[in-house]
């Protein structure tokens, strides 16, 4: 049986393959960005308000800082408790364009030895887990030039 | 016009792991604290409750649960919720009430019952919770942004695990010392290096714990301090529980991501910075008045970054101020004298209060091996999730 993909969260990002990007959006009055996005007003204390209107946010950026998670985390994080835990890392990215920091887990495969700060990385599709009817899907960090 | 409260007492209920009410704990050091003060529970006017919700739902952890187990006595009562700031605005609540004259005296109590492992956000499904979506998205632990602090650190400064392991070695040294500490054994830097890696490149040792523990303080006007016979009671001259600054730059618990700095520049000071600004502002103190400092280390790497948001020294220059031996006992400014949460723990509504109690007992000179000569100025830091800023100044 082949299983529904849905977004883990609705919104956050759309695409595939290399069409793959994150989704923030902008205020068309002051340009701040915002991720995750902010669809009711804008958070800018200067700014009178504008629309915030979605944007795909870049693609590529560098590592501000990165780690790991060495053990299970506790729910919500959905993992196999049957199962050996697989530790992954986590990046901090640094989108030079929208002068923002994006958290988000390492592609699979990606450790913390083939890391360091300031290298680039971009956005790919990534799967958080999946049940009986569906593959829950998110965004991964992986750094440029690494095929899957 | 003086802005000063006296801390007429403080009490504490040692921290550890329990296995019992927060209630218990919290009762305890609120009675310790009243007997400190040489105060009936009936003499206070006010009641405030830092409030953890971890632990039960936000009623049951409520002031009012203080005042019913120590006795329905009709003291006015708040409750406050500030995560890891809880303690900090639950003293700024009774301070303003007492310089407002609204009442003379108060207690401000803290207790909290951990549960095991890591910290987890309340159940459900609540995607509108960014505490919620860290854990659901990413897994995203509080150790994950310890581990990204302190690998920021020691790429930008070129701090070492190293450095970050000499943090325990002086806080557990200071922990032995300390009877209300849940580790109380001196550690090495190597226990620490043998020790696993829980989010890279931090080890267990270098991350503290969650713990069980209570801690209270009466706080009074200074008019009620003399009339109760105390005529150079321990003073807080400040409380900062200050907000960041849009664009907040620096990926903060329990975001996923940063503020954009693309319409705005990014304020000159990072948040923590702001936090004991403020704090130094409100009291017309500097960073060199300071006798001793508690800081939050929730991570070895923490606490060398809150050494450069206090100013004790230049940014990037805090392993070095570890290395001088300037942080610790007979150093030009000894940080977490208490032993601090590496030897604690986080009990969490109930340690920015503890901060206090160690800032209150170094300042009379009653703190017995852990003493820091000559203290006079002390500052406690704190930050708690979801941007609330926590600095308390206490003089005497």
């Amino acid at each position: 049986m082949s299983r529904t993909r849905t977004p883990a969260v609705a919104g956050w990002f759309i695409g595939d393959g290399d069409d793959f990007r994150l989704l923030g959006t902008r205020c068309s009055s002051c340009a701040s960005v915002f991720f995750p996005r902010e669809d009711v007003h804008c958070r800018n204390p200067y700014c009178i308000g504008g629309l915030l209107e979605e944007v795909p946010l870049s693609r590529k950026g560098h590592i501000w800082s990165y780690t790991d998670g060495r053990y299970r985390p506790p729910s919500p994080y959905v993992s196999n408790p049957e199962l050996p835990w697989e530790p992954y890392a986590l990046i901090a990215v640094e989108l030079a364009a929208e002068r923002i920091v994006v958290l988000g887990q390492a592609a699979p495969g990606i450790t913390v030895a083939d890391l360091t700060v300031g290298m680039e990385v971009e956005v790919v599709p990534g799967v958080l887990h999946e049940d009986t009817e569906t593959t829950w899907t998110t965004w991964y960090w992986r750094p440029t030039g690494v095929r899957a | 016009m003086t802005k000063d409260v006296a801390v007429l007492g403080a009490g504490m209920h040692p921290w550890g792991k329990w296995g019992r009410s927060f209630v218990e704990y919290g009762t305890a050091a609120a009675r310790a604290a009243l007997a400190d003060a040489g105060l009936d529970w009936r003499d206070i006017g006010s009641i405030v409750g830092a409030d953890t919700v971890r632990c039960g739902y936000p009623g049951h952890v409520a002031g009012a649960t203080f005042a019913k187990a120590l006795g329905w006595q009709g003291a006015r009562v708040s409750s406050v919720y500030a995560a890891c700031a809880s303690g900090a605005q639950a003293i700024a609540a009774a301070r303003a009430q007492i310089l407002a004259g609204l009442v003379d005296v108060a207690l401000v109590v803290g207790a909290d019952a951990a549960p095991k492992g890591f910290f987890r956000p309340a159940g459900g499904e609540r995607p509108d919770d960014p505490d919620w979506l860290r854990f659901r998205l990413l897994g995203a632990t509080n150790p994950t942004y310890f581990g990204l602090y302190a690998r920021r650190r020691m790429a930008e400064h070129g701090d070492t695990p190293e450095d970050f392991a000499l943090v325990k070695v002086k806080n557990a040294a200071m922990g032995a010392l300390n009877p209300y500490a849940r580790y109380r054994k001196r550690v090495t830097a190597e226990e620490v290096a043998a020790s696993a890696v829980v989010a890279d490149p931090l080890r267990l040792l270098d991350i503290c714990a969650t713990s069980d523990g209570g801690a209270a303080l009466v706080l009074a006007g200074l008019d009620f301090a003399h009339r109760h016979g105390v005529s150079r009671p321990v003073r807080i001259r400040a409380v900062s529980t200050v907000t960041p600054r849009f664009p907040n730059t620096v990926l903060d618990l329990p975001d996923i991501a940063t503020d954009s700095a693309v319409a705005v520049a990014a304020p000159g000071e990072p948040f923590r910075s702001s936090i004991a600004r403020a704090a130094y502002e409100e009291a017309g103190i500097g960073p060199e008045d300071l006798s001793l400092a508690e800081v939050y280390d929730l991570s070895t790497a923490l606490e060398l970054q809150w050494y450069e948001d206090l100013g004790l020294c230049g940014a990037g220059e805090g392993a070095k101020l570890l290395r001088e031996g300037a942080t610790a006992p007979g150093g030009r400014i000894p940080v977490n004298a208490s032993g601090g949460l590496a030897s604690f723990g986080e009990a969490v509504p109930a340690q920015a209060i503890a901060q206090v109690c160690e800032l209150t007992w170094q300042l009379r000179g009653t703190a017995g091996e852990r003493q820091i000569t000559g203290a006079h100025v002390g500052i406690s830091a704190n930050q708690g999730l979801f941007g609330h800023g926590s600095s308390v100044v206490a003089v005497r």
